[in-house]
């Protein structure tokens, strides 16, 4: 039943003591905001993240050769493991994969090479790349274009470098695109400036590396056959972990390694770094959601005990409406509702407050490429979660007030003058 | 109309207890105008709380019409006060945020009765305590005389067969005890019983019946209804 008399009544209860209301409801709006607050934080952190790791393709993985640790089948252990070519076609049949590229780099695992164009020269990474790395980590184009399928079989001498390469190499006014770079003395004609999708570190990588085509780099620099490591993806819905074990299982058979031996072959994960990058989000997200249920607690706790000390007060009134005829149960829906509406306001307001400050952050964060936080998002399932713990909090604040309000004998409430 | 028999009540205070009713006995028509008397500590405050159902007592029978009132739960007092009983206070118990209207409305709003019908009601009511214009006024802007009026506005509003008042001219000057003395007159000459507390002689005299209580006991009955 909707009885305006009710609320006249919570009104004229809340009113009646403004400094103390605002005190109280001050609690709950504190305890809504920071928990707001640190939810907001927890997803900041993760989207921020999210976005530096962009580009990369979740499901990665890489595969790469060492020494191995056991001796096996009359082979002595410390024997260096060297990929080849002829490595990439077992493990293109296998189900689970779904690209493969091979690459190498010129003068080994991330040692710089002179790169010059006209009288300027840097050290740059130079890889020698597949098309299909496009399909691995994910490339944007400035100029021009990546290594294509034709530059593989005709062994083109081109090039597509990074845009800091370009940077660092170029005047502002010349298109890099038709020029020609020299490699150690072999000049490559540059096809295309390429513009990393990642940041951070790797982006950066990225941005300061020349990529020719893997086939021109084998001839022009005398490789062989040889291969510097493997970066593949799963195909959806491939457990990651198990497609690495399979593809790590096939490569120690075609390299004669012991079963057993695990750092004959070195792997790096990207499903699992996820994971476990999840794993911390969803952890911070439960520490902002302790300590900001906490915090609400407190306020909580704040609530009833002001509701404790308005209910000693009114002992008179209270007394007064029992001689009148209202029942221990009429009083406890009286108080329990003064609680509820008091909690419930004061946390929709620090609510309004925590969406304010969060959708502030957003606009403030939403450019910020170079710190790990983007714009927070807190979903409204979180937020009417949060709304009704606040109305459970309110009832468990009334609880204990409401239980001596109906516990008040008329005659001592009296008695009372 | 209500019927005492053998009424004892303790007072357990710490190690001993205080007999403060002993053995009271008398039984009230309907219709009578009765004033209980008595000096502070005689008792009769507490035998007014027993009679308000606002306390239970240790021994003997209390009936209330034909209700046995003893032991009930607290609801069920709530309910019988509610429906029987009307209560008129020494410092008159006005709610003080509420207005004058939303006073006297106070017990319809325990009974269920929609808003717009018992503000109706109350209006009627507090127009027969000559305060109709004071309906929208807060009780700190009205004199004691008009907030006793209130009460007994209160008192009414519910039906009431029985009307229980204590002390109710204590706190006012001669001339409105006078008015509210006149107007309790004026409730009990539409049939409705009426019980007064006091120690007041003169207030007494308005009665027609007068109980004397001393040191928890019955010692006189002027003027008691032939059974």
């Amino acid at each position: 039943m909707f009885d305006l008399d009710k609320w006249k009544e919570i009104w004229a209860t809340l009113r009646s003591n403004k400094l103390r209301t605002f005190l109280t409801a001050f609690g709950v709006f504190w305890g809504i905001l920071m928990l707001m607050a640190m939810l907001g934080f927890a997803s900041s952190l993760e989207t921020g993240s999210r976005r530096q790791m962009k580009g990369l393709a979740t499901n990665m993985l890489f595969v790469w050769g060492q020494a191995t640790t056991e001796s096996y089948d009359g082979l002595p252990t410390g024997r260096e493991i060297q990929f080849t070519m002829d490595d990439i076609e077992p493990i293109r049949r296998l189900p689970a994969v779904d690209a493969v590229a091979p690459r190498i780099q010129l003068g080994g695992w991330q040692s710089g090479f002179t790169v010059a164009y006209e009288s300027k020269s840097g050290s740059f990474q130079v890889y020698g790349d597949y098309p299909d790395l496009t399909r691995i980590i994910a490339f944007g184009y400035e100029a021009g274009r990546f290594i294509n399928q034709r530059d593989i079989l005709e062994q083109r001498k081109v090039a597509v470098i990074g845009n800091l390469v370009r940077d660092e190499l170029y005047p502002p006014d010349v298109d890099p695109v038709g020029t020609y770079i020299k490699i150690s003395g072999v000049y490559f004609q540059v096809v295309g400036v390429m513009k990393t999708l990642r940041t951070g570190r790797e982006g950066e990588r990225d941005a300061l590396t020349v990529y020719v085509p893997f086939t021109t780099m084998r001839a022009s620099f005398n490789m062989g056959n040889r291969v510097g490591f493997f970066a593949l993806t799963a195909k959806p819905g491939f457990a990651g972990p198990a497609v690495e074990t399979q593809v790590r299982s096939i490569l120690k058979q075609r390299h004669r390694v012991s079963p057993t031996d695990e750092l004959a072959i070195g792997s790096f994960n990207m499903f699992q770094v996820f994971e476990k990058i999840g794993g911390i989000f969803t952890a911070i997200a439960l520490v902002g959601w302790v300590v900001g249920m906490l915090t609400l607690l407190a306020g909580v706790i704040g609530v009833s005990n002001i509701m404790l000390i308005t209910v000693k007060e009114r002992t008179k009134e209270i007394g007064v409406r029992k001689a009148l005829g209202a029942t221990p149960a009429s009083i406890v829906a009286m108080v329990m509702k003064e609680a509820v509406v008091l909690t419930a306001l004061a946390g929709l307001m620090g609510m309004a407050a925590g969406v304010g400050l969060l959708a502030l952050a957003g606009v403030v964060l939403e450019h910020a490429t170079n710190v790990p936080f983007g714009p927070p998002e807190v979903p409204l399932s979180t937020a009417l979660v949060a709304v009704a713990v606040l109305v459970g909090a309110g009832g468990l604040a009334g609880i204990m007030p409401a239980a001596h309000a109906a516990s008040i004998k008329p005659i001592e409430a009296l008695r009372a003058e | 109309m209500l019927r005492l028999s053998k009424i004892n009540k303790y007072y357990r205070i710490a190690t001993h207890s205080l007999h403060v009713l002993r053995d009271v006995d008398f039984e009230v028509q309907d219709g009578e105008f009765v004033a209980i008397m008595g000096a502070s500590g005689s008792g009769k405050s507490t035998l007014l709380n027993i009679l308000g159902i606002l306390d239970d007592y240790d021994s003997g029978e209390y009936r209330l019409g034909d209700t046995l009132i003893k032991d009930l739960s607290e609801s069920k007092a709530a309910a019988y006060r509610n429906k029987f009983i009307g209560f008129v206070f020494q410092s008159f118990n006005l709610l003080p945020f509420k207005t004058a209207l939303e006073n006297v409305a106070l017990p319809l709003y325990y009974q269920g009765v929609s808003r717009r019908k018992r503000n109706q009601v109350a209006l009627q009511y507090l127009e027969r305590v000559g305060l109709r214009d004071w309906a929208e006024h807060l009780p700190s802007e009205m004199s004691g005389g008009q907030k006793q009026r209130v009460a007994i506005a209160r008192a009414l509003i519910g039906k009431p067969r029985l009307i229980l008042a204590d002390e109710p001219t204590g706190a006012l000057d001669t001339t409105t005890s006078k008015q509210i003395m006149d107007l309790l007159s004026e409730i009990h000459a539409t049939g409705i019983t009426v019980l007064v507390v006091t120690h007041d002689p003169e207030v007494a005299a308005r009665t027609q019946r007068t109980i004397r209580l001393r040191d928890g006991k019955v010692v006189d009955d002027e003027g008691e209804a032939a059974a």
